[in-house]
């Protein structure tokens, strides 16, 4: 259990920055996910709080402890790598007291909490072979049972489904939550894929090019977007943007000047049946995509391509669809992409609308 | 591949031609297989045909050894050759001495370019490119050219005539320096990442990770260079005058001088028991040297 205090850190690979005036707090217990595009600085954050990376200026804290100088074995975490890293030369069960043994935890007391372990994650039949012959997900179970026994305050783990096959990868997903609830510990988890942030992280930090663009809970990041960056990255498909000069009959009052609009694609409405306030958008269907309970389009209009997604609905066949989107399901962006909150369509559309936000 | 599409179009009987087709690509496939064997035996016997010589001399009479054309298999086996080779000199004192030289140095091998290596594969340090570079440069230089003056050095400490003049030269290697520098470079970060981790020390991470897992190319470099050392003639001969320290090939050597030149069958014997301990070296790591050969870790 333990809180990690990240203070205006910054990283530097030679003259390239990577990472600057980083401040973060992971709370304890919590399951935090670090998502962002490739290069964006994630694994490099977490690599520094492991200690395998080390900060070029800045603080980290774990607990009450200043980590700065700790080298990575007596921090007190432990971490899943990408592809495992399980050590090739030793049986299952070498691999996960290995850690113990460098601890110098006793032989009967070893015995004990690698059995445990085992049967927890479902290994103990395989603890005398070698790692290679194992499929990919015991083998991400040895990773995971190397990491418990140890028991450690914190929980890192570095995209550590991304070598699993899809449907491994949801079985794999659910244990990982269910291991989080049952063990209590601080997780720290990073991928690039926003579908596992959002299914697996209580809380989630979208970083980009080095910086944070919003750490919150997924429905906060999802209905409640800071930036352009975040409100395209969360959602599949992503949130719908459009540049606010090619967009006709919208009047907005705003003390800053609106640069974009976006809109989620399941609050885009096709042809609906009775008459909705909101910003009317007029397109040709391009692409149609069944995914059996939702549906997704792909249309053109004047205002560019955007997607809308229905649900449980039979397939549009009309090329040509009216789509409209309600006022209060528009989200408006700044000129530099920052989240426009006090902006709102004028009061006298909403007035003949009768719609209340 | 065309004439397959040919017979199985719709419409077209022409299943005659496809078999024949097909007999001629097998019998095309079948003598190319033959060649390759063929091919292979060949090689074999060129590598082999030295010492099936040299084994069946050494079971000859000295008469029979002169016979033209030379005869395979040996009449009446004189097993007694051996007995003559191994009772022309000290041998057991050469062979005790060939053992003690080629095995120090061995061990000795292995305790330095174990953390060399591990070194220049792993660490960035001040000159490591540059220091690297010289070992490699030490590669290039053939004994023959330094033996004068590491005689004069070993002379000046009085090693001469020791084992440890004969061990001392080949404490280190540099070709072993380089074989494991790029085993250990193989090795994925993440695995000593993962060691660190588990909060082992550095020297756990190379005995127990890092060592285990490049152990196909240690045991290849250990029997190269147990086999250079056991046969070694010059360097020995060279550093010796006397008997005290001198090994088995020159104990060999030796046999023409004691018995007369032309005595194959007793020399031959003798390298017989030069080279049976190699053998038996080689059959105890065979499994790792194929190993080490088609080596790309574990994913």
């Amino acid at each position: 259990m333990a809180q990690i205090l990240l203070k205006s850190i910054s990283k530097k690979f030679k003259d390239e920055t990577v990472i600057e005036d980083l401040n973060l707090e992971i709370k304890d217990g919590s399951f935090t996910v670090l998502v962002g595009p490739s290069g964006c600085g994630k694994s490099t954050t977490l690599r520094m709080v492991a200690g395998l990376e080390k900060q070029s200026s800045g603080e980290i804290w774990i607990d009450d402890v200043c980590v700065n100088d700790t080298p990575p074995g007596l921090r007190d975490v432990a971490m899943v790598f990408q592809n495992y890293a399980l050590y090739p030369t030793m049986t299952v069960r070498g691999n996960i007291e290995f850690g113990l043994k460098n601890r110098g935890v006793s032989k009967s007391e070893r015995g004990k909490l690698v059995k445990d372990i085992s049967e927890i994650v479902g290994l103990a039949p395989y603890l005398d072979k070698k790692p290679q012959s194992l499929s990919g997900g015991q083998r991400q179970r040895v990773a995971l049972a190397r990491a418990m026994v140890k028991q450690p305050k914190v929980f890192i783990l570095d995209e550590p489904l991304s070598n699993l096959d899809a449907k491994l990868r949801n079985q794999m997903r659910t244990e990982l939550i269910q291991l989080h609830k049952r063990l209590g510990t601080t997780f720290v988890y990073v991928t690039h894929d926003q579908v596992e942030a959002m299914s697996m992280g209580d809380e989630i930090v979208v970083m980009n090019m080095g910086a944070i663009q919003q750490a919150d809970s997924p429905m906060k990041l999802y209905q409640d977007p800071a930036n352009l960056f975040t409100a395209q990255f969360i959602g599949t498909p992503a949130m719908n943007i459009m540049n606010m000069q090619e967009v006709q009959g919208l009047d907005i009052r705003s003390d800053r000047p609106v640069g974009y609009v976006g809109f989620r694609p399941e609050q885009g409405l096709m042809n609906p049946a009775q008459q909705v306030e909101g910003l009317e958008l007029k397109g040709e269907i391009l692409t149609r995509e069944s995914l059996g309970a939702e549906n997704i389009y792909q249309i053109r209009s004047q205002a560019g391509v955007f997607f809308v997604k229905t649900f449980l609905k039979p397939l549009e066949s009309a090329d040509h669809v009216n789509i409209t989107i309600p006022y209060n399901e528009l989200f408006y962006f700044g000129t530099d992409g920052e989240r426009l909150y006090g902006a709102g369509i004028h009061a006298r559309h909403l007035a003949a609308g009768g719609v209340l936000i | 591949m065309k004439a397959i599409d040919i017979g199985t179009a719709p419409g077209r009987p022409l299943g005659g031609i496809r078999t024949k087709q097909a007999l001629l690509r097998k019998m095309v496939s079948f003598i190319l297989r033959l060649l390759n064997t063929a091919g292979l035996l060949l090689l074999i016997l060129i590598f082999a045909m030295p010492f099936v010589w040299m084994l069946s001399t050494s079971l000859k009479t000295l008469p029979e050894t002169m016979i033209f054309p030379p005869e395979w298999i040996p009449h009446h086996p004189v097993w007694s050759n051996y007995i003559d080779a191994w009772q022309t000199g000290p041998f057991l004192h050469y062979l005790t001495n060939s053992v003690i030289i080629s095995v120090s140095i061995l061990i000795l091998q292995m305790l330095t370019i174990i953390p060399a290596s591990y070194a220049f594969a792993r660490y960035k340090f001040i000159g490591s490119g540059f220091l690297f570079g010289v070992v490699m440069v030490t590669l290039m230089i053939p004994n023959q050219l330094i033996f004068l003056p590491v005689y004069l050095e070993l002379s000046a400490f009085k090693l001469l005539n020791t084992h440890l003049g004969l061990i001392l030269p080949f404490a280190s290697s540099a070709f072993g320096i380089f074989l494991l520098r790029q085993a250990f470079r193989q090795i994925s970060d993440e695995l000593l990442e993962a060691a660190r981790l588990d909060q082992a020390a550095e020297w756990k991470i190379i005995v127990r990770i890092m060592v285990p897992m490049v152990k196909p190319v240690l045991v290849t470099f250990a029997l190269f260079s147990f086999i250079a050392h056991w046969n070694d003639y010059f360097w020995p001969l060279v550093m010796t005058t006397n008997e005290v320290a001198r090994t088995l090939p020159i104990g060999i050597a030796k046999i023409r001088e004691v018995e007369g030149v032309g005595t194959w069958n007793i020399l031959m014997a003798g390298n017989v028991i030069l080279v049976a301990p190699i053998l038996v070296a080689f059959f105890l790591s065979q499994r790792h040297i194929i190993k080490a050969f088609v080596y790309n870790g574990v994913k």
